[in-house]
């Protein structure tokens, strides 16, 4: 028998950096294909470890990460669903 | 009451806000106003630079914005907030809050700032006077507090 591996299902997002996590990672933003499977933000970032030392050096200490879905602020359980941006940067110090 | 915010690298003028705020009516008895400077740290900062995520910047302070109008009955709510490199003694962020009585107008300002400091996504980075550039500022835990008693 033939045993075709299945491809992985993937889908494509726009990654954005802002501040230290853009220095860390290197790119302002960047399209990927991530797979289809990864649920939550936490999901994403343990993927992204695994992609390199920049994104293993940006996410270091992911408690202090902040993240956003689609350019409203969201916490690492909180489902990826169908989001077409996601953005991750340090605590804001605006104001 | 539809809340005006701009995201902006120019300066600002706070009497020209409070003009358009309140011109052509009388409906206004309050306007509290408040205004962030950038310090020069005792000497040793030539310059902020904010980074800032456009798009979401915008949205977010509006989002502020609702939350405040929802409290307190503003009759009008303006917050500016530059970006870009700001030298000591220039203006990086204006909140106006008007309403007819003064006590929800100081609220609302109060509420805008401590939420904008901990929600909008600005980031600053300082710029040395001996020509070096500085470290990313950190978020003070003092500012988290300061937005989360308005839960209590």
């Amino acid at each position: 028998m033939n045993a075709t591996a299945p491809l992985a299902a993937t889908r494509t997002v726009k990654l954005v950096y802002f501040a230290w996590m853009r220095e860390r990672v290197g790119v302002p933003s960047e399209t990927l294909d991530i797979p289809a499977d990864l649920a939550t933000i936490a999901d994403l970032v343990r993927w992204l470890k695994t992609r390199g030392e920049n994104y293993e050096a940006a996410f270091a200490n992911e408690a202090v990460v902040r993240a956003a879905l689609d350019q409203v602020h969201a916490k690492p359980h909180a489902a990826l669903g169908s989001a077409r941006e996601i953005a991750f940067f340090p605590p804001m110090t605006g104001g | 009451m539809t809340p005006i915010i701009r995201i902006q690298h120019e300066d600002f003028d706070l009497s020209d806000e409070i003009a358009a705020l309140s011109y052509g009516r009388a409906d206004i008895g309050a306007v509290v106003s408040f205004i962030g400077l950038c310090r020069d740290e005792a000497g040793t900062l030539a310059a902020l630079e904010l980074e800032h995520y456009p798009g979401m910047a915008e949205a977010e302070i509006a989002r502020v914005a609702c939350e405040a109008a929802a409290r307190w009955p503003l009759l009008g709510l303006v917050a500016i907030h530059r970006y870009g490199l700001v030298r000591p003694g220039e203006q990086i962020v204006m909140v106006l809050a008007a309403s007819a009585h003064r006590r929800a107008a100081f609220e609302a300002a109060d509420f805008m700032m401590d939420y904008l400091k901990t929600r909008a996504p600005f980031w600053k980075r300082e710029h040395r006077a001996d020509g070096t550039l500085g470290g990313w500022v950190e978020a003070k835990a003092g500012d988290d507090d300061a937005a989360e008693r308005w839960n209590r």
